[in-house]
């Protein structure tokens, strides 16, 4: 029986000819990742054990980008113990205010993962590597404190569901409302325990940041990972980013999959994901026209260049709206320097928005953008259960950065096609 | 290991941003993380849960974040075990690294209702609801899960292998 592309990359780190979905495998690991509030609970308890030296420094990755800059002397507290961690293993990829981002902005922009690696992180959006052809996946912090020590993971080695994807998407869609509208389809639970596994001649129409974005939100399926077939648009993306070579890993033909979904990109729209399920898509021209009270740009699932390219022609020319707070947070400092080179920020000054430092405050109701009782949000990051961003009773309206840009001019939910 | 205790009863979805809030993972201690325990889906939990009682839920518990302080806060309050028709697969891993256990049994999530009596015998899989006098039986952990858990967790079975 053939293998899929995440049983192929499995196979290979667990040095077995052939795996199967459901077979328990040990895989070694190309990378370790943490951030400031899962990494201080994997050093203390790999403190606590024993275990006082890390299987590889150069293998492991620290950012600190949660609560980052530190909002409070608690948050400062786990940043320090990073700190004085990342010195004393002499962990190279330590990046801290300055030089950090949103760690699945930063990783892949700095070529930090390439196509058949494995890779593990304690953050549940690790899975956006896999946009990069790499099996990677969020963990706890204990497998975290595992990995970190012995440069291997035990796994379920998981069934798969394919997506063909062809065609081309209109103007205003990006990744954000692919991966939207299908999870819409198949449910919050849709992939659970299972890799969903992306090919088809439609994906040359899909950028790396569209496919970043997809990856992203594997997780709100309950996926264990995404994956995106390697393509000269993948190679494109590496070639000046990427100087270790890397394999690349195609399903085989016979690969049994456990259901097989035909996605045409020119019939997608641009959606939304009313509260409070990342399942709950409905096409954004068709949402209430409820007023807003915030716009999030930014986050690991739409801060990147693309991202901001996006939202700045929605919003060149034009001004949000009396009464609504437009947060503009670009993921990394390079996508911070290229939109401020390229006159973006004087197009979101222009309009009216705040310009964020790199962080995930607002996301999962950190900081920088925390909401009051009964008031919404349209957001371009990838959660919006109850609470995520503030109170209780705050709603979260999930959009790719036109939707959201347009939504911040017209006061509600909207597209970019409604402005005049 | 038998244990025995009231259920609290919840649906389908719940996500560690319900069950510990981002806002408190400004610190890991057991102890004020379980302050705040569930406190998005009922804020009476914390008030009312007492050691042994247990939380039975729909499908996909702890889908979200990948926060390991959920199955921390849960323990930290007293809760032995949380049965669910379904987990998320991150908080099916972290809850067997923290100690903490969960059972699939989506026959018992439906036939359990808030309040009620129940007994788990974890070793064995038995589920006993005694409100109801109804029982359930489902597959005990595979053996190389239950090394991970009669070990104290997963990096105690590291440090067996490494040491």
């Amino acid at each position: 029986m053939g293998m899929t592309m995440t049983q192929k990359i499995l196979a290979k780190h667990a040095g077995l000819a052939a795996v199967e979905a459901g077979e328990l495998i040990e895989a070694k690991l190309d990378l370790v990742l943490g951030n400031d509030i899962t990494a201080p609970i994997a050093i203390t308890e790999l403190e606590k054990a024993g275990l006082e030296k890390v299987f590889d420094p150069s293998k492991i990755v620290l950012v600190m980008d949660h609560f980052m800059p530190n909002k409070d002397i608690e948050s400062a507290q786990l940043c320090k113990q990073c700190r004085g961690f990342a010195g004393k293993h002499a962990i190279a990829h330590f990046f801290d205010v300055g030089e950090m981002g949103v760690e699945h902005a930063l990783l892949p922009e700095r070529g930090m993962v390439g196509p058949g690696e494995v890779v593990i992180g304690a953050d549940s959006h690790t899975c956006t590597y896999g946009a990069l052809g790499a099996f990677s996946t969020g963990v706890g912090s204990t497998d975290m404190a595992c990995g970190m020590a012995s440069g291997k993971l035990w796994f379920k080695v998981p069934p798969a569901i394919k997506f063909h994807l062809t065609g081309k998407p209109a103007k205003w869609v990006g990744g954000k409302d692919v991966i939207l509208s299908i999870i819409g389809q198949i449910g919050v639970d849709g992939a659970l325990y299972k890799s969903m596994e992306f090919t088809g001649e439609g994906l040359q129409n899909l950028t790396v940041e569209d496919r970043l974005c997809m990856a992203n939100m594997a997780i709100e399926a309950g996926g264990k990972n995404g994956i995106f077939e390697v393509d000269d648009v993948t190679r494109a993306y590496l070639k000046d980013r990427r100087a270790k070579p890397y394999e690349v890993y195609t399903a085989d033909a016979d690969a049994e999959y456990d259901a097989v979904y035909e996605i045409d990109l020119s019939t997608i729209q641009p959606v939304v994901a009313l509260p409070h399920l990342p399942a709950n898509v409905v096409p954004a021209a068709e949402a209430d026209d409820r007023a807003i009270d915030q716009v999030v740009i930014g986050s690991c699932t739409n801060g990147r260049i693309e991202d901001m390219r996006a939202a700045a022609g929605v919003l060149r020319g034009r001004r949000v709206k009396k009464g609504v707070r437009c947060i503009i947070v670009p993921a990394t400092q390079a996508v911070y320097r290229q939109a401020m080179d390229e006159g973006l920020f004087t197009v979101f000054l222009d309009a009216g928005c705040a310009i964020s430092t790199p962080t995930c405050g607002p996301c999962m109701g950190g900081h920088m953008g925390i909401l009051a009782e009964g008031e919404r949000c349209v957001s371009t990051t990838n959660r919006n259960f109850v609470g995520r961003m503030g109170h209780l009773t705050s709603e979260i309206i999930l959009a790719g950065p036109a939707v959201a840009a347009a939504s911040a001019v017209l006061g509600r939910v909207g597209v970019p096609g409604e402005l005049s | 290991m038998i244990t025995e205790g009231k259920a609290f009863k919840y649906g389908d979805n719940v996500d560690t941003d319900v069950i510990i809030p981002a806002r408190y993972l400004n610190t890991f201690d057991p102890g004020a993380l379980a302050e705040h325990c569930m406190e998005d889906i009922d804020p009476s939990f914390t008030g009312s849960v007492r050691p042994g009682d247990i939380i039975v839920a729909g499908n996909n518990f702890g889908c979200g974040s990948s926060r390991e302080h959920a199955p921390l806060a849960i323990k930290a309050c007293g809760v032995p075990c949380v049965i669910a028709g379904t987990f998320a697969r991150i908080f099916y891993r972290n809850a067997i690294n923290m100690g903490l256990s969960i059972i699939e049994c989506p026959e018992a999530a439906a036939g359990i209702s808030a309040g009620d009596q129940v007994a788990v015998d974890l070793e064995k899989g038995i589920i006993q609801n005694n409100t109801t006098g109804k029982t359930y039986a489902t597959k005990p952990f595979p053996l190389f899960l239950r090394r991970i858990i009669d070990a104290g967790g997963l990096l105690n079975a590291i440090r067996e292998d490494i040491l």
